[in-house]
């Protein structure tokens, strides 16, 4: 069977390869140049749905994304609001996703760029994913399917990036005092006190930040190109499996070489190791499980994390369901504990490794048998 | 006829495969609702043999695909 590669998906893997490791080099954290989970639980975290106070931060990123896919789809004619395609398994789905992304460390894109830093761990996430992925084939073969969406209004494909933009007006707004505060407390400054709505990050992955504006318009490019490539990180591998068909799979393999040679260039690679990894953990078992989650909860969703944003973007109101889904994911994430976290590193001369809290397990377990559960039960549940 | 319309990302393309699998049509109409499932419905119709030509209906494409 042939296959066409579309130019496009390897631009777009290798200019969101590049624009993670430039806005690592600017600020955003280590092999978190881009983590469409990772931001937003960032997101959570400053909207004060949870209160973990290392990952607070209204991530420019991901207004940018959406926002790029929504301009790109009503300039090519594209936009179509549409909805009702199982709202509550969709919002479950995405909860569950990330869930299993946080235990993990990483959506699909930041395990890629994991991997293209030379973190080993990334590589057993990958395997999971792809476990993940072969599980959710064998039920979409199996005639696994969530039921069809209707045309809806416009504002009803437009409320999830209109509530972003409201959101980064509002954090702009807030940043003056936001920022003052963040220097203040790393400063030193005592009695140092955030008197703005939003929560913020002083210290860990969340007070890491490229310039806004920066971070921002990157977001809006890759928005566009994505939205256009059609880039999903679970159509890779599902359309080889299932279709011989390696358009998509191209993106996800240009992303990982230009992070691989942008980390080279810049002098940040330093092999490839287990050991150490930034913002990840050695904790192979729910390195694996987290991303089988991930990956069979994304092909029953029909796309990765990023290609929900995408199709947000466009109009499409059940996957600003799921992103919602991935929200509340991300607030129960950190509220019981679930999340993975980085390795304690050198304790008393040996390697500790991290170790995922029993939350954590028993939701990773609770997330596998409810993803049996939705798959076995929507078998032939499609048509008309 | 395959009415995929409504249907996400890979359904319309399974849809059309159960369909030419179980009935090897020598010409299949199929409806789908968006520029995703037109061009993937497209390149596995084409991989498999099959022409296709498009046609703008209302907010829907329609398919045609012939061998």
């Amino acid at each position: 069977m042939k296959t066409k590669i579309n130019p496009l998906i390897i631009v777009t893997g290798l200019l969101i390869g590049i624009a993670a490791v430039v806005l690592t080099k600017f600020g955003n954290p280590k092999n978190m140049g881009f983590c469409i989970a990772c931001f937003i639980r960032d997101i959570a975290g400053t909207t004060k749905l949870h209160s973990a106070g290392v990952v607070q931060y209204l991530r420019p990123e991901i207004v940018g994304i959406v926002l790029g896919s929504t301009i790109m789809a009503f300039a090519s004619g594209e936009w179509r609001a549409k909805a009702g395609s199982s709202p509550a398994l969709r919002f479950i789905l995405g909860f569950m996703v990330m869930v299993g992304a946080l235990i993990f460390l990483g959506c699909p894109l930041r395990m890629v760029i994991r991997m293209g830093g030379g973190d080993l761990n990334a590589f057993v996430g990958l395997a999971g994913f792809v476990v993940g992925i072969l599980i959710g084939v064998v039920f979409l073969k199996k005639g696994f399917g969530l039921k069809r969406n209707y045309d809806t209004t416009n504002l009803d494909g437009l409320v999830l990036p209109v509530v972003l933009v409201v959101l980064f007006v509002l954090f702009m707004i807030s940043w003056p005092v936001l920022s003052k505060y963040v220097a203040d407390v790393k400063a030193g400054v005592e009695g140092a006190k955030n008197t703005a709505s939003f929560a913020i990050s002083t210290s860990g992955p969340g007070s890491m930040h490229a310039p806004i504006m920066m971070a921002l318009i990157v977001g809006l490019i890759v928005g566009v190109l994505a939205q256009k490539s059609r880039m999903c990180m679970v159509g890779g591998i599902r359309d080889i499996v299932m279709f011989k068909n390696f358009n998509l799979i191209i993106g996800f393999v240009c992303v990982f070489i230009a992070v691989l040679v942008g980390n080279v260039v810049l002098g940040n690679f330093k092999g490839f190791s287990t050991l150490s990894q930034p913002i990840a953990h050695s904790s192979q078992v729910w390195n694996f499980l987290g991303m089988v989650i991930v990956g069979w909860g994304s092909c029953l969703l029909g796309g990765c994390p990023l290609r929900q944003l995408i199709l947000a973007g466009e109009g499409n109101g059940d996957s600003a369901v799921t992103v919602i889904g991935m929200l509340v994911g991300a607030a129960f994430a950190h509220n019981f504990a679930l999340a993975g976290g980085a390795d304690p590193g050198m304790v008393d001369g040996a390697y500790k490794v991290f170790s995922l809290s029993n939350n954590g397990k028993l939701a990773a377990i609770c997330c596998l048998i409810a993803l049996l559960i939705i798959s076995c039960t929507n078998l032939k549940a499609e048509e008309k | 006829m395959v009415d995929a319309r409504g249907f996400s990302c890979p359904k319309p393309v399974l849809m059309v495969d159960e369909e030419i699998k179980k009935n090897n049509p020598s010409e299949l109409v199929v409806l789908v609702d968006n520029r995703t499932a037109e061009k993937n419905v497209t390149n596995h119709a084409e991989s498999l043999g099959y022409k296709v030509t498009h046609e703008k209906e209302g907010r829907d494409f329609k398919l045609t695909l012939n061998k």
